[in-house]
């Protein structure tokens, strides 16, 4: 008699725990989060030599990155017409 | 050097298509994909008329690489982003997530079949040895292995499409408003570029 309680009890509990499970209040906002890089990795703009394509014209030392910078802000500021024209 | 980015003037633009053909013409896309179009909004109403070029927008914290199920993005130290096309699926994922509407499929085969994602590389080639005919076949010109910078902006002939580094062009634009005195508005800078604030983690908070 007391195991038949005992058992009834239990089955009670487990049944109010299956039941009340999604009751819970969650955040409804999916938060995204970046992935991580699976491909292939790629070569840096500075590490190819200025004259390993036909069509270069800008110029920087190999691996430099810094005078690989300065060679695009110079085509950079060439956007700007009132360098030119005034 | 801050990192790369487009910015479009919205004043200058006349939706000549230079931007367009340039792209076309320096990367080969194939029919059906267009890496950059130009919008007109309020088309043929006098004084009310704008056209902008959009393509990608390299964003700060892309959402096409957060959505991206097999993880193919990556970020270039120029704050370039580019993806693997030997790693994507064709889920169109990143289109849904784009603000921009960049991603373009090519559609291949019966059945309308998708192909792999197509879209602006900022003329940086992607993951393959820089200036090979792998990657040109894939994703296009290295224009920035070549100490140059995209197609479209350089070509652009009212220098209405800016592409660079985004200090100096945003200098660039700068000069031009107060010269001009007007149309200091900048398209899609707030959405691609943020403020940080509005990058944070939406809080959930409940009603």
């Amino acid at each position: 008699m007391r195991g038949a309680r005992k058992l009834a009890l239990a089955g009670a509990a487990l049944l109010a725990a299956v039941g009340l499970a999604a009751c819970g209040e969650r955040d409804q906002v999916t938060v995204y989060k970046q992935g991580k890089y699976q491909g292939k990795p790629d070569t840096k703009p500075w590490e190819n030599a200025p004259g390993s394509s036909l069509y270069t014209t800008s110029k920087w030392d190999q691996g430099d990155k810094t005078s690989w910078e300065a060679a695009v802000k110079t085509r950079n500021l060439a956007q700007n017409e009132y360098n030119r024209v005034e | 050097m801050a990192r790369m980015k487009f910015l479009c003037d919205a004043e200058r633009c006349i939706e000549c298509n230079g931007c367009v053909t340039a792209c076309k013409n320096e990367n080969e896309v194939p029919w059906g994909v267009n890496r950059r179009r130009v919008v007109t909004i309020n088309d043929g109403v006098v004084g009310a008329e704008k056209s902008i070029s959009v393509a990608c927008m390299h964003c700060s914290d892309a959402p096409c690489m957060a959505v991206c199920p097999v993880d193919c993005f990556y970020r270039t130290d120029e704050g370039v982003v580019l993806h693997d096309k030997d790693l994507c699926i064709g889920c169109g994922y990143c289109f849904y997530a784009c603000p921009f509407g960049a991603p373009q499929f090519p559609q291949a085969g019966a059945f309308g079949l998708r192909g792999k994602m197509d879209k602006c590389t900022f003329c940086a080639g992607g993951p393959e040895k820089d200036l090979s005919k792998e990657e040109f076949a894939k994703y296009g010109s290295n224009r920035l292995a070549q100490g140059k910078l995209p197609a479209c902006a350089e070509m652009c002939s009212t220098k209405a499409l800016l592409g660079g580094d985004g200090d100096v062009i945003a200098d660039i634009y700068r000069q031009r408003v107060f010269k001009r005195g007007k149309g200091s508005e900048v398209w899609g800078w707030g959405t691609a570029y943020g403020k940080p604030e509005q990058r944070a983690a939406p809080a959930g908070a409940k009603s």
